[in-house]
């Protein structure tokens, strides 16, 4: 029973999803966003909401640069519940091995026009004086920032809702593809174009993407306003956020507009549930002690999960998939898709209406994920 | 004149005296003065007086977010109620 | 502190108020090694709780403080179970400690808090539960000479107001928003309850002169910085007084935040339990007002049957059956007389805040379908009462259905939680051999 007819069906309301629903609509596209649940319910709610460059490749960093940027053009427009903070990112570096990372970031940020400002001992214990004492310095990243993800999500919904796009939740997807999306209860949905954006859950509507939940647990305390200025990050993150195989905690805190302090990261794989794991939480908190040891002593009032939809090369899916000339992937963003979201919506139109793009797309493409499959 | 078996603490630096035993909470009500001021501005006073609600919040020795209604006073408590 | 991890509690109960007592009390009869663990500085619970002024407390307080006294039971106060890392280790904090309680089989006694309901005015200092209200009296709050209006329902407002009169408060009304012919109803089945009947003759009598009226609730207060007065609804009109407090709780609402966290089937809003209050865990009972909201005495038996089975003695808890269902019939007939009426859904005005954490108003709440959305997308929920007093109000306004229990199911030190393992490197483990034994210090 075909009940609608759209020009982009897109699945998943979450900030992914909501963007693209943002960027399709103001170019006069017929638009639905189809969500089980509610606009930015899932790994939406569940991420810290960072506004990050980051570097792990070129294309890892034109990516977030480009989106950034776009957060940063939207910000006046952005209403207050979203809670955008442009407070900067601290990469904290233990001993003299991260000191060295953190002279090489800072080169390759210079080299591409990011501001970055290398900090010795004294001046990263300035900055953040609740840090531990003994750290070798750090590099502050002043145009990163943070924001409060769901209200994000609704934000870019409302917008697109404004430009004619419909939103229908509650029912979930259990089919997407072939022009069409059929909902639990029945009813399908057709589209010229079919968006997969359901993140952890897009490998479950397309068989054969290659993107493994990677669960995270996050803990949030009290309000103590002034107790951390800066998004904090250890450079040993970068090892923790690498490894494929092995659960991995890092010191990650972040000051929210509430003066609340949100504390993370870890990551598992092989996870499904999203109970809470006492032993890595545990592990996560006492990783943040060592960096911050005032933590200890506050108010935590509330832990919970979420999964990140990750990919093997650490890279978004992006793009038409090979083999249904209707579908395209925005998904696999792993911990990054608050950041990229905007940056995603803008290279996946560019894509569909043949637009000359403003950062290379070809990294994103998913066919080079179904290539390396092939080789594997 | 406190009482003999008084407790004398600050609150908001005015010295209050409370029988042995009292809470917190009942000093800062004896004070005069609410707990707490609420996210968007407006004082607010326990509620529950079992330890749920957490309007009953003060500061203690420095010490922020305590439940005034569970912490009984102790002579020399500096208790603010700024938060 | 002890670190031998080898000898778990045979039994340990959450929670010192009747219910608790009683089943510590049974199971240490049994010989078996019994733990209590309450959050308070003292036995007793909300209902029981010691005053700092008054030497006088009801005799059966004094009788089950008595046999509570005469068992042997390690007693630790003043310590709030937050986390269950793994099957059979519960974690408590206290104001400067962590602890682990390890245990065989537990019964869960984490009682019941009061039911509020927004209107406007409802954040105002002073105005307080009517449980919480005479909570603070207990606690040293100077009533005497003060004008508080008592208003809710329930049958603890009658007797809030008389604790509060012989205290020297001057009580102006007392109102109860059900309806008269709930209430006599109510009265008729009484008969079946004699002690009850006893008790509310004698709060009568403490209260002559004062007017209880049903059909009546707070429909706003007034104030500048504290409540100054109150209106309220009375026989279809409006009536303002004026007041120092205003005393008010809409029944009770059950604590089964460590009951779900762990697991049990919830039914209702109440633990599901079998006839030897066992949930549906092996090994796990629950007893008091989280099965039900039945009050003091049904409380008890149930205590006394968790206590026995959680010792094995499952014949003699069978005795306590009957005795059990004819209380349980009283709780019944409390749900039936005090369920709350449609109009009080519609108090709040589109300022009103539903969540008195984070400030959010009823206009922002009511535009969401569920309380998943509504705490994601305005914050309703997130404060540090983790949703104890709006999730209640939201779920009596919009129906709508609370979400899982996570750890922590109280807010606790980051370092706790952190340290809450038992592969931590230094667990700290409490048994019956490493605490002594409190006195129970009713009284003062």
């Amino acid at each position: 029973m075909n009940q609608f007819a759209y020009d982009v069906v897109i699945v998943g309301a979450g900030i992914v999803g909501a963007a693209c629903a943002l960027a399709f609509a103001e170019r006069g596209l017929r638009v639905v966003v189809v969500d089980r649940e509610m606009v930015g319910g899932g790994a939406t709610a569940a991420g810290m909401g960072h506004i990050v460059v980051m570097d792990d490749s070129e294309a890892q960093f034109a990516l977030t640069r480009y989106s950034q940027r776009l957060w940063q053009k939207l910000r006046p427009q952005l209403p207050d519940d979203v809670e955008y903070e442009q407070c900067g990112t601290i990469w904290v570096a233990a001993d003299e091995e991260e000191m060295a990372e953190v002279l090489r970031k800072q080169r390759y940020y210079r080299d591409r026009g990011v501001p970055a400002e290398v900090l010795d001992p004294s001046q990263l214990k300035d900055l953040e004086p609740n840090l531990r004492s003994g750290l070798a310095g750090g590099l502050l990243v002043p145009e990163d920032g943070v924001l409060y993800p769901p209200c994000a999500g609704r934000f870019l919904i409302e917008q697109a809702q404004k430009q004619g796009a419909k939103i229908r939740v509650g029912a979930p997807v259990v089919k997407a593809g072939g022009g069409m999306v059929q909902l639990g209860n029945g009813v399908e949905i057709s589209g010229q174009i079919i968006v997969n954006a359901s993140g952890s859950c897009s490998p479950g509507l397309t068989a054969g993407i290659e993107v493994r939940k990677r669960k995270g647990h996050l803990v949030i305390t009290d309000r103590y306003p002034g107790f951390v200025h800066h998004q904090l990050v250890e450079l040993g993150y970068l090892k923790s956020a690498h490894s494929h195989t092995s659960n991995s905690v890092a010191f990650n805190v972040q000051p929210r507009r509430t003066g609340q302090v949100l504390i993370g990261s870890s990551r598992q794989y092989g996870a499904e549930h999203k109970a809470v794991d006492q032993e890595i939480l545990a592990r996560m908190l006492q990783r943040a002690q060592e960096y911050m040891p005032g933590l200890g002593a506050m108010s935590a009032i509330r832990v919970w999960t979420g999964f990140r939809a990750a990919t093997p090369d650490k890279l978004p899916l992006i793009g038409p998939w090979p083999g249904d000339r209707t579908l395209f992937l925005a998904t696999g963003h792993e911990g990054l898709g608050i950041t990229t979201s905007l940056g995603t919506a803008s290279v996946l139109l560019d894509q569909i209406t043949g637009t000359k793009p403003e950062i290379p797309f070809e990294p994103y493409l998913p066919s080079r994920a179904a290539q390396e499959y092939a080789h594997a | 004149m406190p009482m003999p078996s008084a407790v004398t603490l600050t609150v908001n630096g005015a010295e209050v005296s409370v029988p042995q035993g009292a809470t917190v909470a009942a000093a800062v009500a004896m004070a005069g003065q609410p707990c707490r001021v609420s996210v968007s501005g407006s004082p607010r006073g326990p509620l529950c007086g079992m330890g749920i609600c957490f309007e009953c919040r003060v500061r203690i020795d420095g010490r922020s977010h305590c439940r005034s209604c569970q912490i009984l006073c102790e002579p020399g408590m500096d208790v603010k109620t700024d938060e | 502190m002890n670190k031998d991890c080898t000898s778990p509690f045979d039994v340990l109960v959450v929670g010192g108020g009747p219910a608790g007592m009683a089943a510590a009390m049974r199971a240490a009869e049994c010989g078996m090694n019994v733990g209590i663990v309450d959050d308070n500085a003292r036995l007793g619970g909300q209902i029981w709780r010691a005053a700092v002024s008054s030497d006088s407390h009801d005799k059966e307080a004094a009788k089950w403080q008595s046999l509570f006294g005469a068992a042997s039971v390690t007693t630790l106060c003043g310590k709030r179970v937050f986390h269950q890392s793994e099957p059979g280790v519960l974690w408590a904090e206290g104001s400067d400690d962590l602890i682990a309680l390890r245990y065989k089989n537990l019964i869960l006694a984490t009682g019941a808090r009061e039911r509020f309901l927004p209107f406007p005015g409802w954040t105002l200092p002073n105005v307080m539960g009517a449980g919480g209200l005479q909570a603070m009296v207990k606690s040293g709050l100077p009533i005497a000479g003060k004008s508080v209006v008592v208003a809710g329902t329930g049958p603890l407002l009658l007797a809030v107001a008389a604790y509060l009169r012989q205290q020297g408060a001057a009580i102006p009304i007392v109102c109860e928003q059900a309806p008269w012919s709930a209430l006599l109803r109510f009265a008729g089945s009484l008969v079946k309850w004699p002690a009850k009947i006893a008790q509310t003759f004698r709060l009568k009598k403490e209260m002559a002169g004062t007017p209880f009226v049903a059909n009546s609730w707070p429909v706003a207060a007034q104030g500048q910085g504290a409540i100054e007065s109150v209106t309220i609804s009375r026989g279809g009109s409006l009536e303002t007084i004026p007041c120092d407090y205003l005393a008010c709780g809409f029944h009770l609402v059950a604590n089964i935040e460590l009951p779900s966290l762990l697991g049990c089937e919830i039914r209702g809003g109440y633990v599901n339990v079998d006839e030897f209050q066992q949930t549906s865990l092996p090994g796990i009972f629950c007893a008091g007002e989280p099965t039900g909201i039945g009050g003091v005495e049904v409380s008890l038996v149930e205590g006394e049957i968790a206590g026995l089975a959680g010792a094995g003695a499952k014949s003699q808890a069978q005795r306590l059956f009957k005795k059990r269902a004819k209380l349980r019939n009283f709780a019944g007939a409390l749900d039936r007389a005090f369920a709350l009426r449609s109009e009080l859904r519609s108090l709040a005005s589109p300022q009103t805040l539903i969540c008195r954490c984070e400030d959010v108003s009823y206009a922002r709440v009511e535009e969401h379908t569920s309380w998943r959305s509504a705490k994601l997308h305005t914050r309703c929920g997130m404060g540090p009462c983790q949703g104890r007093i709006c999730g209640p109000v939201t779920e009596f306004l919009f129906q709508w259905s609370p979400e899982s229990v996570r750890p922590p199911i109280f807010p606790s030190r980051l370092k706790s939680l952190g340290a809450a393992t038992a592969k931590a490197p230094e667990p700290v483990v409490v048994t019956r051999s490493s605490v002594k034994p409190r006195p129970l210090g009713m009284g003062m």
